[in-house]
């Protein structure tokens, strides 16, 4: 297969750079009094700091990192309740590698297994699945985290381990919800956000109708994108172009492979396997009700908090950030990673002190690796 | 793990578990077609792209659009870390 470079062809990249600052100019944004959209998710986080859109983009065009990378919003009680899990007597506890080198308040996952706990990588839950399977005398345990995007493989794995009628399979179930937290975004009144980017992938499984509110509830504008350069550039353009007409609308950017109305069998998977939570705890943004989903009680035997009774089974503790920590801050937009005063001392990525530095998807992250000589000197 | 990356369907492997092979720059995978298949038989879907996440094929995309996403994932190091997530999970079923 011959790869096709025309997505990144420079120039339509410059047009659409041109036409950004024409309306940008327009709509009077300047470096000052900048318009700040929102890439909601991680995936475009990464995306914008590798290309350097940051930097190419109009003055008066600022971006702000949403909350849309799964490891950077799990609090740290919940990786001390996954190592609670790993270190039982003849478990085996499998995970994403992101969630790896996740600090919890002690240790991370890594860390536990270098002392001793049996935990695995594994590229899908399928994976956790055939270990079950091959070794029945164990618990065979998967950590279900990520947005939309990665739970129906979670909701459609506990379906057939239920066919198959599995006795030694269970998900420890932390999946979220995009459309939450960006109304509780909307609903802080620090916030001055004027429109948004929205996930490309959580949308080609939930469609782009459960973003209707951010437009007619909020009255701000959203296109559902995808994540190569272009992509990025022509969205934020549709949503320019919505605020310089007035209009607030979802619109899809991504058509290509976002279906209006979703994945009909995914979204059957989730509703069949899991419901929502009254609220679930977000790092750096607290409680944000309805925002994390549980397993039914049709599946409760395949559910790792009623087996092991952690989590939200068991009792819960609220952990505080650590010391000089400013990820609540960086989430939300109010403060850059660099003006973090950890950044570059306490915390890097070969020693992360907050999640926003250990995914390739983190704000912390990005900066550090694609900020370039200023970011690390200033951190000096 | 959400961006996802094209594999091209190369055969079923199971038909009641709707399993098939996926080729993923150039190592194969076992995947589930399950969000993918519509009423007709598995087979149909013997030679066609699709973005897979976390071991499910999610949507059928067209091989132009495989092709560009491949060269952006590759851009952003996301798929040598697709690619080795996909080694840590066979390491993991061989018991590491
Ligand atoms: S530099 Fe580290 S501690 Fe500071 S906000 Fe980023 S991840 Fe959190």
């Amino acid at each position: 297969m011959k790869f096709a470079s025309e997505f990144r062809d420079p120039k339509a990249a410059k047009a659409l750079l041109a036409e950004i600052a024409r309306v940008a100019d327009k709509i009077g944004a300047t470096k000052e009094k900048p318009i700040h959209i929102m890439e909601i998710c991680g995936g475009h986080t990464h995306s914008i700091f590798r290309y350097g859109l940051d930097k190419l983009i109009h003055e008066g065009v600022e971006f702000i990192h949403g909350p849309g990378c799964p490891v950077c919003v799990l609090p740290r009680a919940r990786v001390d309740e996954c190592i609670e899990i790993a270190e039982r007597e003849g478990v085996i506890f499998t995970t994403f590698g992101d969630a790896m080198r996740v600090p919890g308040s002690k240790k991370s996952l890594i860390q536990a297994k270098a002392e001793g706990a049996d935990i695995r990588m594994v590229y899908s839950p399928l994976d956790a699945l055939e270990l079950a399977r091959r070794n029945p005398e164990r618990e065979v345990v998967f950590f279900g985290l990520g947005f939309e995007t990665t739970t129906p493989s979670t909701a459609l794995a506990i379906q057939q381990a239920s066919r198959e009628g599995l006795q030694n399979f269970s998900v420890f179930c932390n999946h979220i919800t995009v459309p939450e937290p960006i109304k509780a975004l909307l609903d802080d009144p620090h916030m001055c956000l004027d429109g948004f980017i929205g996930p490309g992938h959580v949308s080609m499984v939930i469609g782009i109708h459960p973003y209707d509110f951010i437009a007619e509830d909020y009255h701000k504008p959203i296109a559902v994108a995808g994540f190569e350069p272009l992509d990025l550039l022509q969205s934020v353009l549709m949503v320019l172009n919505q605020v310089a007409e007035g209009r607030a609308e979802v619109e899809n950017q991504y058509a290509r492979v976002v279906p209006e109305h979703g994945n009909p069998v995914s979204l059957a998977a989730i509703a069949d396997v899991y419901e929502r939570r009254p609220s679930f705890e977000w790092r750096g943004l607290g409680e944000i009700d309805a925002s994390g989903l549980r397993i039914r009680p049709a599946y409760a035997a395949f559910d790792a908090e009623e087996k092991f009774g952690v989590g939200y089974a068991g009792v819960r503790t609220e952990l505080k950030d650590p010391e000089g920590c400013a990820c609540g801050a960086v989430m939300t937009g109010r403060m850059k990673p660099v003006d973090c005063p950890q950044f570059g001392r306490g915390c890097t990525p070969e020693m992360p002190l907050g999640a926003l530095m250990v995914s390739s998807e983190g704000a912390c992250a990005a900066y550090w690796q694609y900020g370039g000589a200023r970011a690390r000197e200033a951190a000096e | 793990m959400c961006l996802g990356i094209p594999g091209q369907i190369v055969a079923i492997t199971d038909e009641s578990r709707q399993m098939a092979m996926a080729e993923v720059s150039g190592v194969r995978r076992e995947v589930s077609v399950a969000c993918v298949a519509d009423e007709g038989p598995l087979s149909g879907l013997i030679g066609q792209w699709a973005l897979i996440h976390v071991g499910f094929a999610m949507s059928l995309i067209d091989e132009d659009e495989a092709a560009k996403t491949l060269e952006a994932l590759h851009d952003l190091g996301e798929a040598q870390e697709a690619l080795e997530q996909m080694a840590a999970g066979d390491a993991a079923l061989a018991g590491e």
